[in-house]
């Protein structure tokens, strides 16, 4: 452990974990702080993602993936439900693994690790971000970095000393709890969501299933329902409905920021990935896959920064992000806007008329088509996003 | 209390034995007057204005308002 880091990564998600292996890789130096004891526990939110999402990061290995996707399946209020078919494309993982696997690969590449250091300041030279200060083992520490990479998740509480907007917008955060239960015997290849106000309004509540019939299940509520309900007491009342004596084997809450990424997400300094930059998908809430993309894109530019020794490169990254992935979050975040306020009924219909479709024709691109006929200027959206 | 002194007799309170640690209300305090850390988690009372974004955005109702030492949501 040296004094002097070229990078400081703060958080060893999946994001941050990513953002100290890309630099590390370069050849610079990295220090990878997390604040919990162990990486990857307690988990937060969150376990399914697509097969490409993964793969561009880490091999496929059975240690992590607990079911193999093929299939969604949308359930209408009224009880209709929507199948939709797309050969293996998806997992769902196992969280406490994946991320530590994750944050292996970053220690392979060079990268240093301490856990159980909670950062809670930065250090400034002439207004620029130059170190972090952290509490580790009731100490007050200080150690100082060319750039700070702040993969703090949601909080986002290092950006915010670094005098970036990153406070969330309570209406835009989806607080969810999940549990994960045994004795839940849906099609262990096959994603559930479930629509409605009873269940999960302006939402969608999910049953992902992890093998042997365990399934990870849960919702999240945007503040303006959690005013009136929280996501605890609609997962309370669809477990006693459904599965009252299903033994739950975790239960964890978690926020999930469904917003366009940040204005800005560099500063002097300073970078943000993952939850911290808002890089999660508006639409389906998904931040991992996404989240990974944001760090090695920041890692990358970081340590070509150092390697240039021209620091102000750094802020090149918000224009990298927007390019790969930031522009196409604004464009998902229009569609959820178009169906956020949809009622009982209208989904109900969707699912009748979708159902119309021939099996083997039905996609993604194809039901939002049938969810936003009425407004034509979202089909283009939907149309530069999703296979029609 | 600063806080009590703001807004009378009504205070935010987290109840931490329940809490789950899991960031949503720092993520949208607008004050930054949240410490959550491994499992500890207080209110830094100088900067809190009982705005009850907290409140509405803890998806296990673990923050609550104080009323006269009667908590309610």
């Amino acid at each position: 452990m040296k004094n002097e880091y070229d990078i400081m990564v703060v958080g060893a998600g999946p994001a941050g974990s990513m953002a100290a292996r890309f630099a590390a890789e370069q050849g610079v130096s990295v220090l990878m702080l997390e604040k919990d004891r162990d990486v990857g526990y307690p988990v937060r939110c969150g376990e399914a993602i697509s097969k490409v999402g993964v793969e561009e990061f880490i091999p496929s290995d059975d240690k992590w993936i607990t079911a193999k996707i093929s299939k969604f399946s949308f359930n209408a209020p009224d009880g209709t439900e929507v199948i939709l078919d797309f050969g293996e494309a998806g997992y769902v993982l196992e969280r406490r693994i994946f991320d530590y696997e994750l944050a292996r690969t970053a220690a392979d590449a060079g990268v240093e690790i301490l856990t159980r250091a909670y950062v809670n300041d930065l250090l400034f030279d002439d207004g620029k971000v130059a170190g972090v200060k952290y509490e580790y083992h009731g100490e007050q520490k200080e150690v100082k970095a060319k750039v700070v990479i702040a993969a703090d998740g949601v909080e986002s509480r290092v950006g915010r000393w670094a005098g970036l907007e990153t406070h969330i917008d309570f209406r835009d955060m989806e607080s969810a709890v999940q549990i994960t239960a045994a004795n839940i015997p849906v099609d262990q290849n096959t994603l559930y969501f479930y629509f409605g106000k009873d269940v999960s309004p302006n939402g969608y509540f999910w049953i992902f299933p992890k093998g042997h019939n365990k399934a990870n299940i849960g919702l999240g509520v945007s503040g303006i329902i959690g005013k009136k309900k929280s996501a605890q007491s609609f997962l309370d009342d669809f477990m006693s409905k459904h599965y009252p004596n299903a033994p739950v084997l975790t239960k964890i809450a978690g926020g999930v920021p469904c917003a366009i990424t940040l204005k800005k997400i560099s500063a002097p300094g300073i970078m943000l990935v993952g939850d911290a930059a808002r890089q999660v998908n508006p639409l389906s809430g998904g931040g991992i896959a996404s989240g990974m993309i944001g760090g090695k894109i920041a890692g990358t530019i970081a340590a070509e920064a150092i390697k240039m020794n021209k620091l102000d490169h750094i802020l090149t990254y918000d224009k990298a992000w927007a390019d790969r992935l930031g522009k196409r979050h604004e464009t998902f975040n229009r569609i959820k806007e178009g169906i956020y306020n949809f009622s009982d009924e209208k989904f109900n219909n969707i699912a009748h008329s979708f159902n119309k479709i021939p099996y083997e024709k039905r996609t993604l691109g194809r039901l939002f088509t049938t969810a936003l006929i009425n407004q034509p200027s979202l089909l283009v959206d939907i149309a530069r996003v999703f296979v029609v | 209390m600063y806080r009590q002194a703001k807004t009378g007799k009504l205070m935010i309170e987290i109840l931490p034995d329940k809490c789950d640690f899991c960031g949503c209300c720092v993520g949208v305090c607008p004050e930054d007057a949240i410490e959550l850390k491994e499992a500890e988690i207080f209110i830094i009372d100088p900067r809190c204005t009982n705005c009850s974004k907290c409140i509405w955005s803890c998806p296990i109702e673990v923050i609550k308002f104080n009323r006269d030492g009667v908590l309610a949501k």
